[in-house]
């Protein structure tokens, strides 16, 4: 991946250390990332910042085995889609736990993690990752 | 628009998919094109306006401005020249806006070629490349790969529909057979269902095998009012819908992640306009850049219903000989994927499906009428083309 700079991060801190998306005020729907125009709604809705909980379901998984530049020392990685308790998916890491015991459904809540080291002139990228709730794990 | 101008394709090129260690990006474009302006024959200068699909020439080989270099060396200049950009759909965008320049009543010969060279970089340069068409903050920046995405859509398939992973390997032995009475394909050995199976994963549950390679090539066409086709050929072949629609373009936010709604809309459109439906469809090119894509491309364009596309491939009823010959050169998978150039490839076998004029083996008797599905993405623009022999 490209070398991305220190702004391209930091003026997204909210939403990757926070969760913070948008829900429209009329007709209820929420947003993760956050959007500032509503497809439903177009000039009637109303767009608020909404913090989402970090929690939600496993709803499809992978193995990532060929991993982008950037990535190599952590393949093998599970990549899922997570169904959060508010609505919208979101596309993430799975941590603290093994390929074979992801599962569809599995729940699952945000951790803050080390998401990618660049070289030793790049900073160093945190955001969340999920991992299993107690009791999730089915061993 | 009820005033357009009935489009044709006058004149076909495409090189060879695969690894061209001898050829860049130029020499590709111009391989393709000289064998489109031989076919139709011209000398070149009447060509009024090009289009060109590249997806990143900039990623791939540092070079952009491609359509510009383009026009210069195919000693077309002064020409306008535009190079069209929606990822893997870069191709069947380009001929789209080829389309509407010659519909429109603007100009009477435009080319729309596709060229991507993609073998100059390092497989992991690639695949960063590659996840440019995705959404970079929200799925690549996680981690996320092409393979990866589509894994998840094969994943959440089986869970609702029960496909297995024989149902899926079956497309790829099947496009492989294609290919292998292709000249032009990246890959012409056969594949076994065990040999997919026992390939090496690459995103659980998609296999090196379920995934097509990163080829080099170009493939270009003609288009020219349809009234005027016969200064140029005997056997026109004319568009009867050119469709294009968008979806979101990250995979979680999808309304179905095992639907690609952009391939459903354009299809529906395209099936309007040409005041046709899947069942008059004799033969059809479709976007299959991972088995499972190929599944979810005949559903989506209407040929069954949502979940039962493998019923097909158990039958084997989308081999050449069967209801509905798929990928007819070996598709994406065998016959090769140069992203940009793609969209172009795929009209260009139909068209040469539809004069009779591809090797035996893998010829559709007697076809009419052809469709082609080119994806961008992970289904965030989807262009649907239905093209038919006059």
């Amino acid at each position: 991946m490209t070398m991305l700079s220190s702004p391209s991060h930091w003026r997204r801190y909210k939403e990757i250390y926070n969760l913070q998306g948008s829900v429209c005020g009329n007709c209820g729907k929420a947003f993760f990332p956050a959007r500032k125009i509503c497809p439903n709604c177009r000039r009637q809705g109303r767009i608020e910042p909404l913090h989402f909980s970090g929690k939600g379901k496993i709803f499809a998984h992978t193995v990532i085995r060929n991993p982008p530049e950037g990535f190599e020392e952590y393949a093998p990685y599970i990549i899922a889609l997570i169904k959060l308790d508010e609505g919208p998916m979101v596309t993430s890491q799975v941590v603290d736990c093994q390929p074979e015991d992801v599962y569809i459904d599995m729940p699952v809540g945000t951790c803050f993690r080390k998401l990618r080291e660049q070289n030793e002139k790049g900073i160093i990228i945190y955001g969340f990752k999920f991992k299993p709730i107690d009791g999730a794990l089915k061993h | 628009m009820d005033n357009k101008r009935e489009v044709a394709i006058v004149g076909v090129g495409s090189t060879p998919f695969g690894e061209h260690w001898q050829k860049g990006l130029r020499d590709l474009a111009l391989e393709a094109s000289l064998e489109a302006v031989e076919e139709a024959g011209i000398r070149g200068k009447e060509i009024q306006e090009i289009y060109v699909g590249n997806m990143s020439g900039g990623m791939f080989v540092g070079q952009e401005h491609v359509a510009a270099l383009a026009a210069d060396f195919l000693g077309l200049n002064p020409v306008p020249a535009i190079r069209v950009e929606a990822a893997c759909a870069s191709g069947g965008v380009a001929l789209r806006q080829g389309y509407i320049s010659i519909a429109s009543g603007l100009y009477d010969l435009v080319a729309v070629g596709g060229v991507e060279k993609m073998t100059d970089v390092e497989g992991t340069k690639a695949t960063s490349a590659l996840a440019g068409a995705m959404d970079m903050e929200w799925e690549a920046y996680f981690g996320t790969t092409f393979p990866g995405l589509y894994a998840l859509m094969a994943r959440r398939y089986m869970y609702e529909y029960g496909l297995t992973r024989e149902q899926l390997a079956k497309v790829a032995v099947k496009n492989h057979f294609h290919g292998s009475f292709n000249p032009k394909a990246h890959f012409r050995n056969k594949l076994t269902v065990e040999d997919v199976e026992k390939s090496t994963l690459v995103a659980d549950p998609l296999r090196v095998f379920d995934c097509c390679p990163m080829s080099d090539g170009a493939a270009c066409v003609l288009l020219a009012p349809a009234e005027k086709a016969r200064n140029y050929t005997d056997t026109p072949i004319v568009i009867e819908a050119c469709t294009q629609a968008s979806d979101t373009l990250s995979l979680f936010d999808r309304r179905d992640i095992c639907t690609l709604d952009a391939t459903r809309e354009a299809a529906q459109q395209a099936f309007s306009q040409a005041k046709l439906s899947p069942k008059d469809i004799d033969v059809a090119e479709v976007h299959d850049c991972f088995t499972i894509a190929e599944l979810l491309a005949i559903e989506d364009l209407g040929f069954c219903e949502k979940g039962r596309a493998a019923e097909l491939y158990d039958e084997g009823q989308t081999y050449v000989g069967g209801k509905l010959p798929v990928n007819t050169d070996g598709g994406l998978k065998a016959g090769g994927h140069a992203v940009g150039a793609t969209g172009i490839k795929q009209i260009v076998e139909l068209v040469r499906q539809l004069r009779g004029e591809v090797e035996k083996e893998r010829q559709v008797k007697d076809a009419e009428i052809g469709l082609a599905q080119n994806v961008g993405g992970s289904g965030a623009t989807a262009v649907v083309t239905i093209v038919r022999r006059k």
